[in-house]
């Protein structure tokens, strides 16, 4: 899932200061279960932006409201009504969601209202890691289904570097070396000769680095 | 900054959230006792402290409330196992919130305590009080009450 951090209070006051009518819409998916942006999140950045202001004499007349998903279309355009009669909406979706939005509505200031982080995983209760990049071009086959582009902090595909200690990677001591990770899952699946193969430099060209990419599947086209 | 209004005949109203199987029977017991508190304080009885949101709070702070006090079981005693460790996370992260808003994260507090112990209850009561006193009005009251006038 989409994983991202709220803004803080002074951040989204700020964002607001020239408004005095503000849309916040939450979204119902990867930022609800990552604590984020969901109803109750949306909830108490509400209250504590509306307190903030009220203290400072310039109370904000605050609406909100959750969608099931702000990166589709069809759920966006059931807030037309709301955005209608707001003078800012602040989405507490991730950067798609705000962008749907700011799409949907061409005339209507749109603002974020977390930062989006990463793709990633719930650990453990409250505590989410970096699992993918988006990088385009796969190759966790040949990694055991640990990612070293994104978990290797010098993005090694030939690894280890020969700096971990304990198990530990050299960059952030509390991160797991991931080659060490690979060692170990390919040990136990019984494919360590996977890392005797030499893997040629990463091509690069279908990550993000020409721009912002697009898929488009024929045949689901209608 | 709206400044509080310090007038001489201004008393906190303080919200106490007391847990059942503590807190509560130990307000209980002070009055059993005859134990005399501050009488700024209103008890709203609640079936645990992880039952209390931090809307809850919110919104009573919003609505001008000068102080809360979370009273709930001591740690390692929560009759949910660990609801009154949840509300100490809560109410540590308001805290964090009503300083950065400007209202000042003291005029929260969470407090741990047995059934038996109405003689702390009576003191922690008096703490808050105190603490709210000089910190003065909810500085949203204020702001309230010109949107009302």
């Amino acid at each position: 899932m989409i994983v991202a951090s709220p803004k803080t209070v002074t951040e989204l006051k700020n964002q607001l200061a020239r408004h005095q009518k503000a849309l916040f819409v939450g979204c119902g998916t990867c930022v609800t279960v990552c604590l984020a942006g969901g109803e109750r999140e949306i909830s108490i950045a509400s209250y504590a932006v509306r307190m903030a202001r009220k203290i400072e004499g310039k109370p904000l007349e605050l609406t909100q409201v959750t969608i099931e998903r702000q990166c589709e279309n069809e759920f966006i355009k059931d807030l037309a009504d709301l955005a209608a009669k707001a003078e800012v909406i602040v989405s507490f979706g991730c950067g798609a969601g705000v962008q749907a939005i700011a799409e949907r509505f061409p005339t209507k200031p749109v603002y974020p209202g977390l930062n989006t982080q990463f793709l990633g995983i719930l650990e453990e209760q409250a505590i989410w890691t970096e699992k993918c990049l988006g990088c385009g071009d796969c190759m966790l086959e040949q990694f055991g289904g640990i990612c070293p582009v994104t978990r290797c902090a010098k993005h090694m595909l030939n690894g280890p570097c020969g700096g971990s200690t304990e198990n530990q990677c050299e960059v952030d001591q509390d991160r797991p070396c991931a080659w060490q990770l690979i060692h170990a899952r390919l040990k136990s699946i019984g494919q360590l000769d996977r890392l005797e193969a030499i893997i040629p430099p990463k091509d690069w060209r279908p990550a993000w680095h020409g721009g912002a990419r697009k898929i488009i599947r024929k045949e689901h086209r209608v | 900054m709206i400044q509080p209004d310090f007038s001489a005949d201004w008393e906190p109203k303080i919200i106490a959230f007391c847990c059942n199987y503590c807190a509560y029977a130990a307000a209980d017991l002070a009055g059993s006792k005859r134990m005399q508190y501050a009488t700024n304080v209103r008890i709203i009885h609640s079936p645990c402290t992880g039952k209390i949101e931090m809307e809850h709070i919110l919104e009573a702070f919003e609505k001008g409330i000068d102080g809360i006090l979370v009273a709930g079981c001591l740690e390692g005693g929560c009759h949910f196992i660990e609801g009154n460790l949840r509300a100490r996370k809560r109410t540590d992260r308001i805290r964090d919130l009503l300083d950065e808003i400007g209202i000042g994260g003291d005029r929260l507090l969470m407090i741990n305590l047995s059934a038996a112990m109405a003689p702390t209850f009576v003191e922690r009561v008096q703490e808050i009080v105190e603490t709210v006193k000089a910190m003065g009005p909810n500085p949203l009251k204020l702001s309230n009450q010109r949107e009302s006038a």
